[in-house]
């Protein structure tokens, strides 16, 4: 397991950022989600050779949810 | 402020001017006004109205946009033209606004960990180059000079000069340093050029570490962060069925009620439907209770130990180190025939030769150089002391086997600490006191504890019986337990444990290092002197980068003003949305007023949490 940093953008409603930390939390191969709305972080953890296929499917959820939010990695 | 808010501003400046036109200009009929209105409202909403489209399709009916859009599309179609507008127009502004309040906070919390160093001066091929902390390797040499922050962990190689940590610890007074010492990156280097060969990667460098663990806090949610978002799950739908049976019910029922009435009524239900205000003022008052903190050199790894700080009712401290200084200092001189200084002279060559942290102990008191030719026949008697002869004299130092076993007729000291006897030449000649002395911050925090209504403030130590004694009698503490093992603390902690009430919580304060199952099994475990000290930094809750008890009282303050601040704000928006729904359901508010009274909870809240920030030291 690794902790996986990523900056969040244009994520501009607190309540919007505690929906969309619900829905990530429903991933299965990802644990520990959360993002903190005033850092506009996201954090989790996954095992390290699951990064990407993770990545991905946060990537849909947040195209899902709320399609102007950007990640970018720190 | 950056793109989106400024096209943000321009259109609801636009609409507003338009909506104004509307009310200067008088048109024949109403078709022209209404035009415009419409023209207004697709201006400043259109955005709003496309997400709500976006997200019926996805099957998320109780998001804001959506009931923003059912609000005014139904304001529209009871013929409230204006009010579509007004309502449209308000909670952009108030969006506008409050997404201003929270990047400014972002930016003020921020600007107290200002911390992270933009570019290092590294010396390659002779040259001194300008880079990103980021790509400087271990070993690697860089220069920093007057008013630059140090980039990396280090050792200087050349130059001294004061460090400014405040940044850091809060400390405000400047450190000295000078050739080999070692140097955190965050620091402020004051006066003079410094080299310092790195030895730490930015990635583990102090300044990093200590950014990550703060960014990171607001991950770690409170109980009222969760609570208000159980709230927000349950609060939009039941205004939305609320806003729904308002609509219907009553023209059903009452014999003359007018359906369009009702209906304006059940729209302004829907405009105070969205739990926004209450979301965001949450983990903003957190968030600053965490950078107010910060800013004095505490750093909260969670919002989570914010708040349960606040309900510390037993403090359990650790004695060296933490209350005592952690260092053995010569006390005291009670010297019989010779002057102080001369019975510390003696003393200090008698044991000159020894390594033991006595000897270092009268080496640092004594502070002079020690002609190490006038001392000879040096000789160590086991468990006793040392002999040896000193400038012709022979000189007797230990405890009081020592003085029986050469028959020396002494005086028994009464003083808590280590004792040394000294004889010369066959004649007992006084005693010096070794001893850890109590933190003069130590007596500030027990009475800060006090203030803070934390019922009880605990000493577990293994350290002797009567010296334990005598600290806790001169801090005025509540209970102590002396010569304890790592596994008697772990008993001691667990029976505090139970003793504190359901929503009490107890603290368990310490240096860091061996006290790892006690931190993990209190409540909130606090490490002391974090500065430089990685263990500490990862095993503790809290992390006190001085080594000031008190500062650890002071967070228990923040901490509280923090509690009382989430609290009023969750009552005040609370009941404030009530009162809207109140009111609105009998038609004494209009739809305009209600979106005003909604947003307006939502600024008066954000700036109710940037309170926190002005704590005073």
């Amino acid at each position: 397991m690794k902790t996986y940093k990523f900056k969040i953008k244009n994520l501009d409603c607190a309540n919007c950022a505690n929906e969309l930390e619900k829905s990530l939390q429903k991933i299965d191969i990802i644990e520990n989600v959360s993002i903190s709305f005033m850092m506009q972080k996201l954090i989790f953890e996954c095992a390290e050779e699951n990064k990407e296929q993770a990545l991905e499917k946060i990537r849909k959820v947040i195209k899902k949810e709320e399609p102007d939010v950007q990640l970018e990695e720190v | 402020m950056n793109r989106k808010r400024s096209k943000q501003l321009i259109t609801i400046i636009v609409s507003l001017l338009l909506v104004i036109i509307s009310l200067l200009l008088k048109f024949d009929g109403e078709l022209y006004h209404n035009i415009l209105y419409v023209v207004a409202y697709i201006i400043v909403g259109y955005e709003i109205v496309l997400k709500a489209v976006r997200n019926i399709f996805k099957g998320k009916v109780f998001d804001e946009n959506f009931l923003m859009t059912v609000a005014t599309t139904g304001a529209f179609c009871i013929g409230e033209f204006p009010e579509a507008v007004a309502v449209m127009l308000f909670y952009q502004v108030g969006e506008l606004f409050q997404n201003y309040a929270v990047d400014k906070s972002r930016g003020y919390v921020a600007s107290l960990m200002d911390i992270r160093p933009d570019y290092a001066n590294v010396y390659r091929k002779d040259e001194i180059e300008r880079v990103d902390p980021d790509e400087i390797n271990i070993g690697e040499v860089i220069l920093v000079k007057p008013g630059e922050k140090i980039p990396l962990d280090g050792i200087i190689v050349e130059g001294e000069s004061m460090l400014d940590t405040v940044a850091l610890t809060g400390e405000v007074v400047p450190r000295k340093v000078g050739l080999n010492d070692e140097v955190l990156s965050g620091c402020i280097n004051n006066d003079g050029i410094l080299k310092i060969k790195v030895n730490k990667e930015f990635g583990e460098s102090t300044v990093s570490k200590i950014l990550d663990l703060v960014e990171n806090a607001g991950t770690r949610k409170s109980k009222s962060e969760n609570f208000i978002s159980k709230f927000a799950k349950y609060y939009t739908p039941i205004v939305v069925i609320v806003a729904v049976a308002l609509a219907v019910i009553p023209s059903l029922v009452i014999e003359d009620a007018v359906f369009t009435d009702w209906l304006y009524r059940a729209l302004s239900f829907l405009v105070v439907s969205c739990p926004c205000a209450l979301v965001i003022s949450i983990p903003l008052s957190f968030f600053g209770g965490i950078g107010a903190a910060s800013k004095m050199g505490v750093l909260i790894k969670g919002s989570n130990y914010l708040e349960a700080l606040a309900g510390t009712e037993i403090v359990v401290c650790d004695k060296t180190g933490t209350l005592t200084e952690g260092v053995f200092k010569v006390q005291k001189i009670d010297s019989i025939g010779y002057s102080d200084d001369d019975l510390l002279r003696y003393a200090t060559y008698t044991e000159s030769f020894s390594n033991h942290p006595i000897s270092l102990s009268l080496k640092q008191a004594y502070n002079k150089e020690i002609n190490e030719k006038l001392v000879t026949k040096t000789q160590e008697i086991s468990g006793q002391g040392v002999l040896a002869k000193v400038d012709g004299k022979m000189v007797l130092v230990g405890n009081e086997k020592l003085m029986k076993e050469y028959n020396i007729k002494f005086q028994k000291s009464k003083e808590t600490g280590t004792t040394l006897y000294i004889a010369i030449n066959d004649e007992f000649a006084g005693t010096i006191l070794i001893a850890d002395k109590i933190k003069k911050d130590s007596y500030k925090a027990i009475k800060l504890f006090k203030n803070s209504n934390v019922k009880k403030v605990v000493m577990l130590t293994g350290d002797r019986e009567n010296i334990s004694e005598s600290v806790a009698n001169e801090l005025d503490l509540d209970e102590y337990h002396a010569e304890l093992l790592p596994q008697d603390k772990v008993y001691w902690v667990e029976k505090l444990m139970r003793q504190k009430s359901s929503v009490g919580k107890l603290i368990f304060v310490g240096d860091g290092i061996n006290d790892a199952p006690v931190l993990a099994l209190s409540d909130i475990g606090v490490a002391m002197g974090g500065l430089g000290s990685d263990a500490a930094i990862e095993a503790a809750d809290v992390v006190i980068m001085t080594d000031e008890p008190s500062k650890i009282a002071n967070s228990v303050q923040i901490s509280k003003k923090t509690m009382r601040i989430v609290r009023q704000n969750i009552v005040f928006a609370i009941a404030v949305k009530i009162a809207v729904l109140i009111l609105s359901s009998l038609g004494f508010v209009s739809m305009w007023a209600a979106v005003f009274a909604d947003v307006g909870v939502s600024v008066l809240a954000i700036i109710n949490a940037l309170r926190i920030l002005r704590i005073k030291k």
